[in-house]
């Protein structure tokens, strides 16, 4: 019965912190993408990789540091996320790697080898990840920016709209000399921020002031208001910015986070309609959007280009990489997804490679990697003790689950394609940062969730009590 | 609040179990077909990514495989004497796919085939590099040459089948291509050539197999194997019952013989010697369209021959009044045939009335050259019995030795022909269609049945005849049979 002897114990009431097994997960965390780096050096040359050493000591580092910081400032936090997410970024970057020994994509014209540029971008990541530790050390400060949420995630979320589209989608804003960055992604956080922080203030009235019709609760006019304006954005974002993704994810977000906040079904089902709607509009009179849902629903069908036709498309490539894959796959950097073609194998298809290098079994475990993730956002939401935490890390989870299904069933064909990346895999700065921002944020409130409740002061009136006794 | 957190949580769950479905859907379910999907590039970069087998004739192979300067392929097929052997091996392009044997036994040649799994995992144990197996092929090389040179400058082709086994000696087709220059990457300009509406030669076409031409007088053999056949004629010496001039059944045209020739009651030796229309005319219509279609069909009219590689099907009308059997039965009308149809005909005469089904694949064999399959002769039908063979024999002798096919005498071996030129085009406009058919016996039996077309000459109209022009080309292919066989 050792099990139970913490709770027994009156005085060290305190629940384990777990940062032990964090440590030893974050172990394996480290070796599995050294041994995979290995691993594509082999196939490749028949030689370890010159630079294994200093990748795995790099990686190492990374998790050490977060490790001891995590130690220091979120000590109750969730033992698996962080080693997750290394994980997940360690394979991240040995599969971009692994795509730049390919010449026919690493040219200079498509911005040559970028594992190295993915490594400084998940080194600023997992510093920003400190920084949010160091900083943030109680979550329930971020309400008092609710308002100031909203203004910037706008401005985030207008702004590509001034910048010159790229591959076929206005998500990215250009800084001379820096380069540019895709404001969605840090969107998708500060938005989550707003919505918990108004929600908050408004769930009474929007779950209970409202009146019954056939069966389901509407709400009011002027409680809607902030939700058709939420609505016009994202269609403003889809029509504008030509950006199915990042529309879907920022409705979807508020549709969950509404239900979470109101418990009221009615919202769902009137979010649904809402997007559906937007959805077939927007869909009948962009061809941008139907293009994509025609690749979707003809996988295969081959185009023509300057009459020139039966070429095989990205998507076709894709689906012949996972299909040639098959169950166990050919093994890193023996398969063929450079067929793929552009910069696209190393951003929004890095997970053909997966598939066919790595098999259905890299695949799934990939995905299951993502959703344990998911899991325990979900559970620091259930953890939680106040309604801002809760709201928010549902928010953060179901943001980065609504990407992760989004992006890996747009590439697998299960929905039609859109231009989002896959969290923390996929070659992208702006990605892997906020990503790392986000899993920190998520931290911060399972810490505070799992955080043993301070001792009862002393209580003074329990002395004066005595006193007065005769 | 935590019990719409639950239910979210199942919700992401649905969506995480959706990917996971799908997934498995796509890498396992449809996983081999899109493996094995045409435009997966990863199919031709397997093909190639190994020297490809061989394609064997006499014992040497008139394929070969070298490293590609450019590209992603590794190996690119060559082909010697391409132009020569494309009729037979097809090609294996790495951008424009494979056809005839090169794609037929593609499994083989590349190594796939289930019938290699021995030697594949054989070759990952032992290390060696993994190799295609070969397609030996029933081609006699000097003869496949002979027919080539003889055809040279025109258009035509030649089939020769041994009447025994139904091997096919030789498959040639001018003007033909070379597979070579169409095997690698940047091979565009000459694959345009290929296209009919570039080239008008229309190189790609493989007119030994692919081609019908009407048959013209060498059609005369199948009518006079179908009268004796079907009892209309017993005795090849005896006087046929044919005026002259005939006019066809029904109408009141006249059918014409080429010239001033002995026609009128003539014997049917006398009739094949100088190839009267009016006497097979009227023989056709005598034995009637449904009796001549059945001894047709027994040759292998009206069916596609698999060789393997594919002849289209030649034709016997399927309906016709009986001035179009008249027709019909002097190769004209709607009668048509391939070349190798025709080698068919005269080597199931040859044979002694068993038609032998025609096969170009001797055996496929492993990289190792043991045999993973080898083809045995088999008789595909007797379209006559073996007393009337040898009539029709007479028959066609006797044309080689004082009718129109003199030209393909050999000293010292019994030759049977038949001429035939066939009109074509709006009243016959066109330039005639030069035939001729043969076979030549020795005392063990005929190792070699020949069909030679000639069609679109640059000759003066009067000068083509089957004898003129199609005939030497049959004595060559011929000779070559018999030298080797010496």
């Amino acid at each position: 019965m050792s099990v139970v002897t913490n709770t027994t114990t009156i005085g060290a009431i305190e629940a384990p912190s777990r940062r032990n097994t964090e440590l030893l997960m974050l172990a394996f965390a480290v070796a599995i993408p050294v041994f995979a780096y290995a691993n594509v050096g082999l196939a490749k040359d028949g030689s370890l990789p010159a630079g294994m050493l200093g990748y795995g000591v790099g990686l190492s580092l990374l998790a050490g540091i977060a490790h001891l910081m995590m130690r220091k400032f979120a000590r109750y936090a969730d033992p698996l996320m962080l080693p997750i997410a290394t994980l997940l970024n360690g394979l991240g970057l040995v599969l971009i790697w692994r795509l730049d020994q390919e010449p026919a994509i690493t040219t200079a014209a498509l911005g040559g080898p970028m594992a190295a540029k993915q490594l400084m971008w998940s080194t600023v990541g997992v510093a920003l990840f400190l920084g949010v530790l160091l900083v943030l050390k109680d979550h329930r400060v971020l309400q008092r920016y609710t308002y100031i949420s909203m203004v910037v995630a706008l401005v985030l979320l207008i702004l590509p709209m001034f910048f010159p589209a790229r591959f076929g989608a206005r998500i990215w804003i250009t800084i001379p000399g820096l380069g540019s960055l895709q404001p969605g992604e840090f969107a998708k956080i500060i938005i989550a921020i707003f919505f918990a922080g108004y929600l908050m203030v408004k769930r009474d009235a929007l779950a209970l002031a409202s009146r019954r019709f056939m069966g389901m609760y509407l709400p009011r006019g002027r409680d809607l208001g902030p939700i058709i304006a939420i609505w016009a954005l994202s269609l403003m974002i889809l029509v504008f910015e030509t950006d199915l993704g990042t529309s879907l994810l920022f409705f979807g977000l508020f549709v969950i986070m509404l239900y979470v906040a109101t418990e009221r079904t009615s919202w769902v089902v009137f979010g649904l309609t809402l997007s559906a709607v937007g959805a077939v509009t927007v869909a009948s009179f962009a061809g941008h959007v139907q293009g994509r849902v025609n690749d979707w629903l003809n996988p295969l069908a081959t185009k023509c280009v300057n009459g020139e036709c039966g070429l095989v498309t990205e998507t076709a490539q894709s689906m012949f990489s996972f299909g040639s894959g098959g169950l166990f796959g050919s093994g890193l950097g023996q398969g063929y997804s450079r067929f793929i073609g552009g910069i696209a194998p190393k951003s929004d298809y890095i997970l053909a490679t997966v598939g066919e290098e790595l098999g259905l079994t890299g695949l799934m475990a990939i995905i299951l990697l993502y959703g344990l993730l998911i899991e325990r956002g979900i559970r620091t939401a259930l953890a939680a003790r106040d309604p801002f935490g809760k709201l928010l890390a549902i928010g953060l989870s179901g943001a980065f689950a609504l990407q992760v299904f989004v992006v890996a069933g747009g590439v697998t064909g299960l929905i039609p394609l859109t231009g989002m990346t896959m969290p923390f895999i996929a070659q992208g700065g702006s990605s892997v940062i906020a990503n790392w921002a986000l899993v920190a944020i998520l931290l911060r409130i399972s810490d505070t969730a799992r955080r043993p409740a301070p001792a009862p002061a002393p209580s003074p009136d329990a002395e004066m009590t005595q006193v007065v006794r005769p | 609040m935590n019990k719409p957190l639950r239910r979210v949580a199942i919700f992401c769950g649905i969506l995480v179990l959706a990917l996971l479905v799908r997934v498995n859907w796509v890498q396992f379910v449809q996983g081999d077909k899109l493996k094995n999907h045409g435009d997966n590039r990863r199919v031709l970069v397997e093909r190639y990514a190994h020297p490809r087998g061989d394609i064997i004739v006499d014992g040497k192979a008139v394929t070969g495989s070298v490293e590609a300067k450019n590209g992603d392929l590794k190996y690119k097929r060559t082909y010697k004497d391409g132009a020569m052997w494309s009729p037979v091996t097809g090609f294996a392009s790495q951008v424009y796919g494979a056809t005839q044997l090169e794609k037929i036994h593609d499994g083989i040649l590349s190594g796939t085939d289930d019938r290699l799994f021995f030697d594949r995992t054989l070759a990952l144990f032992s290390n060696e590099e993994k190799k295609g197996g070969n397609v030996v092929t029933t081609l006699n090389g000097d003869a496949q040459r002979a027919a080539y040179e003889g055809l040279k400058g025109k258009k035509g082709a030649v089939a020769a089948l041994d009447p025994k086994t139904g091997k096919i000696l030789a498959l040639a087709s001018t003007p033909s291509y070379d597979p070579s220059k169409i095997a690698g990457m940047g091979d565009a300009d000459a694959w345009k050539q290929l296209d009919k509406k570039v080239n008008p030669d229309d190189i790609s076409l493989n007119r030994a197999l692919r081609q019908t031409y009407p048959p013209g007088s060498t059609f005369k053999v199948v009518t006079a194997a179908a009268a004796l056949e079907h009892g209309k004629v017993s005795n090849i010496d005896d006087p046929t019952d044919t005026p002259l001039p005939w006019t066809l059944p029904d109408t009141r045209t006249e059918l014409k013989n080429e010239g001033d020739i002995p026609c009128k009651n003539a014997t049917l030796r006398v009739a094949l010697q100088w190839s009267c229309n009016t006497v097979f005319g009227k023989l056709g219509v005598d034995v009637g369209k449904d009796a001549m279609k059945e001894t047709a069909e027994k040759f292998g009219f009206n069916s596609e021959q698999f060789t393997p590689v594919r002849s289209n099907a030649s034709v016997w009308p399927k309906k016709l009044d009986r001035p179009q059997t008249a027709l019909s039965s002097i190769g004209q009308f709607e009668t048509a045939a391939t070349p190798l149809q025709m080698a068919m005909v005269t080597a199931a005469i040859a044979n002694d009335g068993k038609l032998m089904t025609p096969y170009m694949v001797d055996k496929l064999t492993d990289p190792n050259l043991d045999v993973v399959k080898q083809t045995d002769p088999t008789e595909m039908s007797q379209p006559l019995s073996a007393d009337n063979a040898q009539k029709v024999q007479q028959l066609m002798e006797t044309v080689v030795k004082e009718g129109t096919g003199k030209r393909a005498q050999i000293d010292g071996v019994t030759v049977g022909g038949k001429t035939g030129t066939a009109q074509h085009g709006v009243n016959n406009e066109g330039n005639p269609y030069a035939w001729f058919i043969s076979y030549a016996k020795t005392d063990k039996g005929s190792p070699v049945a020949v069909a030679v077309v000639v069609e679109d000459s640059e000759a003066a109209r009067g000068d083509i005849s089957g004898g003129g022009l199609a005939a030497p080309i049959a004595k060559n292919v011929m000779k070559a049979v018999l030298d080797r066989a010496k």
